[in-house]
């Protein structure tokens, strides 16, 4: 493997993003990345690292050798001292490609943006290719499964839409018994929290569920960049689904936020628009008890930030309100959770579409 | 039940158990390095593998290896020996009883009058001996992808490996890179559009092997539960509804989550001649887009859907909209039931085929 595809990007305007996918720590995605760099580096690319997460893991420290480690920045926060990625620091440098660790990260609060893939949008805006890692447990979309599984709730999640804009997403693969191998010989974590995390997370069945989970997620994102090449297509993509348009009926109902991760894959995978609403006697809810109100609101504000084109409609009657919706909007499927209010009616009324109810995910 | 639920052990102890049980019997263990094409890099990670296990103090050798893989042998520090003239020499590497074997070019023909006829077939007999086998396989020569890479490509391989070979390995492995990377400059968009294709369909492939090996733990363990890993869509039938559009829907979205399709009938008695007929050109339809049909005889099609749905581990039940307008208190409405009942399940109602 000679000749790296980073060179054969034609030069653009926003820097290119390549994401390095794995489905668990110590799988392996650093390791690649770092090895991709030094290709890079080799072939006098001007490269640097933004960030850099040992975790105390030789192999990986030592194929960061010869690279240029751009210095993290010092955050005070409660007390503490926290270091973070100097994005400020990465553009004064400006490098052609950077090398960013762990694209879900959360930085400490106080730092300029909340997310470490929101640091990423800003150093790809300047024109700078970046190469990041990423756990599939992180997607959003993927989190109640995650957590069926797993039990466990990733509260570190970046959106799927930020996902898909990447350029390149690498599945970096490794058998679950050969992670688990890592953990016990220490390779992974210290002693200790490798013992809790082989008990738990790292079990062969959750690593096997997460990691039939990452290569399907590989596999449909390579579909996806094809259907994005369309002009350049030799065999059409088989059996398109026409013009699928799904609305999600937001409540106050906790399963709400399911239902919108459930409804927002649906649409993704079968290449369909996707809208929400919720409906209430007037357009700022001032009829609701507050906290009823207050998580509309924030199912709202989720709805959005997963790029959801999301609506308040004031009307009396919810199922007529729906079905006028849908109707208009050329809606095709109607989601809901299983257990609000007045679902038969609106069942009853939306007969022409298709309805899905959506399960809250058990454990 | 009895005592014995009371110190059942853990799953993975139980995995464990069963492990133990398959080196007792002597088998060797079977790793495959499964590229979507050349020049993906599969014989550097199985080289990479071979010399770490070396390093932990492991008896390992090559069995058979490739020219370019011989240079990049030579590239590195340290050595891996080589037994015979590297073109898997079956009764010297018994002889030489290696704990760990490396063969490259798993897809080749032995030379006539040595070993089997094919290389696979030597490494399952490398297997029975107790040695462990390392080896790389590129998509085009796994048959049953023989067909759809011919259809990308235009080209098919002259030899090929069973497909239930990758099935039954212990371990497979994805090498993945991105087909720039592959194609080394020429950079035409249909060249990069089919590469996108292998690489997706080598994805999907070990996917299914994931998946496989996913089913097998939770059926030894009876986790019924779905972890909806793959979406499995149930469509579920009757005379009266509109099972055409749902069939269809159901294979459509099957197709597009890459999924497993079932369609189910519950015998209903009596129906007329016209009502018959089209159910029956409704679960031809069904056989024909490869739905896996089940029909069957059940006083109780919701308790029988639901039975189903949760052996099976589905993920989406699709059902027709009730015909009935009203339901009185002693006659619950039955998709009502369905719904409530089918916990971690969605379900998706069909429009009624006169309400179009």
């Amino acid at each position: 493997m000679s000749a790296s595809f980073h060179i054969l990007t034609p030069a653009k305007n926003k820097g290119s993003l390549t994401v390095y996918l794995g489905y668990a720590a110590g799988s392996g995605k650093t390791y690649r990345m770092l090895e991709e760099a030094q290709k890079l580096k080799l072939v006098g690319i001007d490269i640097a690292i933004g960030y850099f997460e040992p975790h105390g893991r030789k192999d990986t420290i030592a194929k960061t050798e010869g690279l240029e480690t751009i210095p993290r920045k010092t955050i005070h926060y409660k007390g503490a001292v926290f270091e973070e990625m100097d994005t400020e620091a990465i553009l004064a440098r400006n490098p052609t490609v950077c090398l960013v660790d762990e694209f879900a990260h959360t930085n400490v609060p106080g730092s300029t943006r909340a997310k470490r893939w929101e640091d990423v949008v800003v150093i790809q805006e300047a024109g700078i290719d970046v190469l990041t890692t990423l756990n599939v447990q992180h997607l959003e979309s993927l989190n109640d499964q995650v957590w069926q599984v797993t039990g466990i709730r990733v509260r570190e999640t970046v959106p799927d839409w930020v996902a898909r804009s990447a350029d390149e997403l690498v599945m970096v693969d490794v058998t679950p018994r050969a992670l688990v191998h890592r953990l016990e010989r220490g390779v992974v974590y210290a002693p200790e929290k490798a013992k809790h995390a082989l008990e738990n997370f790292f079990t062969e069945a959750n690593l096997t569920a997460l990691r039939e989970i990452a290569l399907r997620q590989a596999a449909h994102q390579v579909e996806d960049r094809r259907e994005d090449h369309v002009e350049d297509r030799v065999i059409p993509i088989r059996n398109p689904i026409r013009d699928v348009r799904i609305l999600l009926y937001l409540t106050a109902d906790p399963a709400t936020a399911g239902l919108i991760r459930r409804g927002k894959r649906v649409s993704d995978y079968l290449h369909g628009e996707c809208f929400a609403v919720t409906v209430a006697k007037d357009v700022e809810m001032t009829g609701m008890p507050a906290s009823e109100r207050e998580k509309v609101e924030r199912h709202i504000g989720f709805a959005r930030n997963l790029q959801i084109d999301t609506k308040v409609i004031a009307a009396p009657d919810v199922a007529k309100a729906l079905t006028e919706f849908a109707n208009q909007n050329r809606i095709t499927q109607l989601f809901l959770c299983r257990d609000v209010r007045d679902r038969d009616r609106i069942i009853e009324n939306a007969k022409d579409l298709e309805i899905t109810v959506v399960a809250e995910r058990q454990r | 039940m009895g005592a014995s639920d009371y110190c059942r052990p853990s799953p993975d102890e139980l995995l464990r158990r069963a492990e133990a049980e398959e080196s007792q019997a002597g088998r060797g263990r079977l790793k495959i390095f499964l590229g979507y094409a050349p020049r993906v890099g599969k014989s550097v990670r199985m080289l990479d593998e071979a010399f770490r296990r070396q390093k932990r103090g492991q008896d390992v050798v090559i069995g058979s290896i490739q020219p370019r893989g011989l240079e990049e042998l030579r590239s590195r520090l340290g050595n891996i020996e080589v037994v015979g003239d590297g073109t898997l020499d079956l009764a010297a590497i018994l002889q030489r009883k290696p704990h760990v074997c490396l063969v490259d070019e798993l897809a080749l023909s032995n030379p006539p009058g040595r070993g089997h006829a094919r290389r696979w077939q030597d490494v399952l007999v490398l297997l029975e001996h107790g040695i462990t086998v390392l080896t790389a396989l590129n998509l085009q020569h796994v048959a049953e992808q023989q067909e759809a890479v011919e259809r990308i490509t235009g080209m098919r391989a002259a030899n090929s490996v069973p497909e239930d070979f990758i099935r039954r390995a212990d371990e497979i492995v994805i090498v993945d890179v991105p087909p720039e990377e592959v194609t080394l400059g020429r950079r035409q968009p249909s060249q990069i559009e089919e590469l996108s294709q292998l690489r997706q369909l080598a994805l999907l492939l070990a996917a299914e092997v994931v998946e496989l090996e996913l089913q097998r733990y939770m059926d030894l363990h009876g986790i019924q539960q779905s972890w909806g890993t793959q979406e499995r869509i149930l469509v579920c039938i009757t005379p009266r509804s509109n099972a055409r559009r749902m069939i269809e829907s159901g294979s459509r979205n099957a197709a597009s989550f890459h999924g497993q399709l079932f369609v189910v009938y519950v015998i209903q008695p009596d129906l007329t001649r016209e009502l018959q007929e089209s159910l029956e050109a409704n679960l031809d339809l069904a056989r024909k887009l490869g739905a896996e049909l089940h029909i069957i005889d059940c006083g109780d099609p919701i308790g029988a859907i639901l039975e189903f749905a949760r052996t099976h581990r589905i993920t989406q039940i699709f059902a027709g909209h009730s015909q009935r307008r009203r339901w009185s208190l002693w006659n619950s409405n039955p998709l009502d039931r369905l719904i409530q009942a089918a916990e971690g399940i969605d379900v998706r109602i069909f429009p009624h085929p006169h309400t179009r």
